[in-house]
């Protein structure tokens, strides 16, 4: 009897790690929150057009797909909780100034993805929509730096990248959709040899240009060797100045920053600065983000915007579990005073398990290391 | 300073990889072929040496259990190569991947005559894309080695394998017919390891780097 066995890349969450999730869960949606970002709570399921429209052929893959009996139609277990969030913008509160939505929800991939290598993220994200200047970019990391460092992670790099020098570049050069692909992937994995392959035979200064782009890594100082070796096009000169902005407003936060020019992760919805955090301990980006004003129109009304979000397995895969809180045992028992002092103890954050009849052997597994006695009138809280 | 850890196979991919690790400063404290141990030291007490089968390289780096690794393309090529910088082409354990079939099938009369061949082969992803690009119908067969065996003894029409310089396909009477792609090995690198140890891994790529443009 194997019955008992999870499918691979699933697993249960037991409760010493359970609780440090919870709590860091709600750090993040209280800093959300004093932020002024609103919780939604959108649907574990939705219609597959809806699920996957404006952001590519990448999550329709990550996406299992299920009939629903009620319409025939296919529905999508949600592998992204952005689009929904989106989708929230675009169509239900149709608000025309600024909106800052937060969600905290777990989500399906048909393939383990991420740090915890799990099909099951538990994703916490914030998104702000209606504003294109770099003013809500920084405001969005900002806030990733200040959830990342209140869940407990020290030392954080973050990473920045523009796709829109890359867009720009294929926009200037016609280049075909193909190559586009192909150039993407190249970038991608930094592979030059193959970079070297592909650019053969497109005008000189696109080619030179893509080729820098893998050289393009570091601290600030390759912005400036960005301007020297990019192509001197508006578009390309204004994503080097925002980075140089955004990059400073992070300062006052102790954290590292460097830049990665030929980053494009997301490259097929996301439409300006892209950004990731790292620290030591993780073998990948804790938190990923970055604009992407494109997704709103395929729903009917396109909407600048931007937004980070982390997966809470991820994140617990270098963090320690939580330690109980050592708790007090109660008798069982109709006693009024008892059930007032269980109440006031509660009240106060204390922890009270009563100890049902018949298990007094098993005291032990109740993690308790004070007990309620009671000495005259009055009960007392002794150590074991 | 953080701890760089280095996969890469032994045989031909660490011999070829010794003058490169070399001008980067780098000395390996044993020989793998001699030694059973699977960390080797080297004598940068930064740098490690982690000796795995060839076609984990890229497992081992994705996922961090190494910074740095040298794989070959057709390995890359197989295990996608997602979440991986592939920064330098390093013209070591160059090889060609090829098809290849017993010396007396004429194998360009069967493609014409569109037959559903079987092909046996390691390298199940390079050889279906390779078909599928030429709009030919196959059944693959994975076989973990010896490829060469699986035409004469019928179980296969065809084999997808890396031919380096043909003796093994000449001693099995097998021609080789196709070639599919180059093959060499590549340096490939964890992407949040360059980032977080960039000052001691990017002087190490400069490094090689500097071998490989001065072989060219």
């Amino acid at each position: 009897m194997r019955n008992w066995l999870l499918p691979e890349y699933t697993e249960d969450v037991l409760p010493q790690d359970a609780a440090r999730m919870e709590e860091i869960r709600r750090r993040l949606l209280d800093l959300f929150r004093v932020h002024g970002y609103r919780l939604v709570i959108p649907p574990m399921l939705e219609y597959l057009e809806s699920l996957t429209t404006g952001a590519g052929h990448d999550l329709d893959l990550a996406t299992f797909k299920v009939v629903d009996q009620l319409t025939g139609r296919l529905m999508g277990v949600r592998a992204d909780i952005t689009p929904q969030a989106a989708r929230i913008d675009a169509h239900l509160l149709n608000q025309q100034g600024v909106t800052r939505l937060c969600y905290a929800g777990s989500v399906l991939r048909t393939r383990p993805d991420g740090l915890a290598q799990t099909r099951e993220p538990l994703q916490v994200g914030a998104e702000l929509f209606g504003h294109a200047g770099v003013e809500s970019d920084v405001e969005i990391q900002r806030l990733m730096v200040q959830g990342l460092q209140s869940a407990g992670i020290q030392a954080l790099l973050v990473d920045f990248s523009h796709v829109g020098i890359f867009r720009t570049l294929i926009r200037r050069a016609t280049i075909a959709y193909d190559l586009e692909q192909s150039l993407y992937a190249a970038l991608q994995s930094k592979d030059k040899a193959l970079l070297q392959e592909l650019t053969e035979g497109l005008d000189a200064e696109v080619r030179m240009a893509l080729l820098a782009l893998t050289d393009l890594n570091g601290g600030v100082e390759i912005l400036q060797s960005a301007q020297e070796r990019l192509p001197q096009y508006a578009e390309i000169k204004q994503a080097l100045v925002d980075l140089r902005r955004a990059a400073e407003q992070l300062a006052d936060l102790q954290v590292e920053v460097s830049f990665d020019l030929a980053e494009l992760r997301g490259y097929h919805y996301h439409s300006g600065m892209v950004f990731a955090a790292y620290a030591q301990g993780y073998s990948g980006p804790l938190a990923l983000g970055g604009r992407y004003d494109e997704v709103g129109s395929a729903f009917g009304r396109a909407r600048p915007a931007t937004g980070f979000s982390l997966d809470l397995r991820g994140l617990m895969t270098a963090l320690e579990p939580a330690t109980d809180a050592p708790a007090i045992l109660a008798p069982h028992g109709a006693d009024p005073s008892l059930k007032k002092i269980i109440a006031s103890l509660r009240a106060s954050g204390e922890v009270v398990v009563i100890d049902l009849p018949g298990h007094e052997a098993h005291q032990a597994e109740l993690g308790c290391d004070r007990q309620l006695v009671k000495q005259g009138d009055d009960w007392k809280v002794v150590a074991f | 300073m953080s701890q760089i850890t280095i996969a890469l196979s032994k045989g031909r991919i660490f011999e070829e990889t010794k003058p490169l690790l070399a001008a980067a400063g780098i000395i390996p404290a044993e020989d793998p072929e001699s030694s059973r141990k699977l960390i080797i030291g080297t004598n940068r007490e930064d740098v490690r040496l982690l000796i795995v089968r060839a076609t984990d390289v890229p497992t081992y780096v994705q996922n961090g259990g190494a910074d740095l690794g040298i794989a070959g393309k057709d390995v890359l090529y197989e295990h996608g190569g997602e979440g991986l910088y592939q920064p330098l082409d390093l013209q070591i354990a160059k090889c060609r991947m090829m098809v290849a079939v017993h010396k007396d099938v004429d194998y360009a009369a069967s493609v014409r005559r569109g037959a559903r061949l079987k092909v046996a082969t390691k390298y199940v992803k390079i050889a279906r894309e390779h078909f599928a690009e030429k709009g030919m119908h196959v059944d693959l067969i994975k076989l973990y080695g010896s490829m060469e065996l699986a035409p004469l003894v019928g179980l296969a029409d065809a084999i997808v394998d890396l031919v380096s310089t043909g003796g093994t396909l000449r001693a099995n009477n097998l021609v080789a017919v196709e070639d599919i792609m180059p093959i060499s090995s590549r340096l490939v690198v964890n992407q949040a390891s360059l980032k977080l140890k960039r000052a001691q891994i990017q002087p190490i790529i400069d490094a090689f780097a500097a071998v490989v443009s001065k072989g060219n």
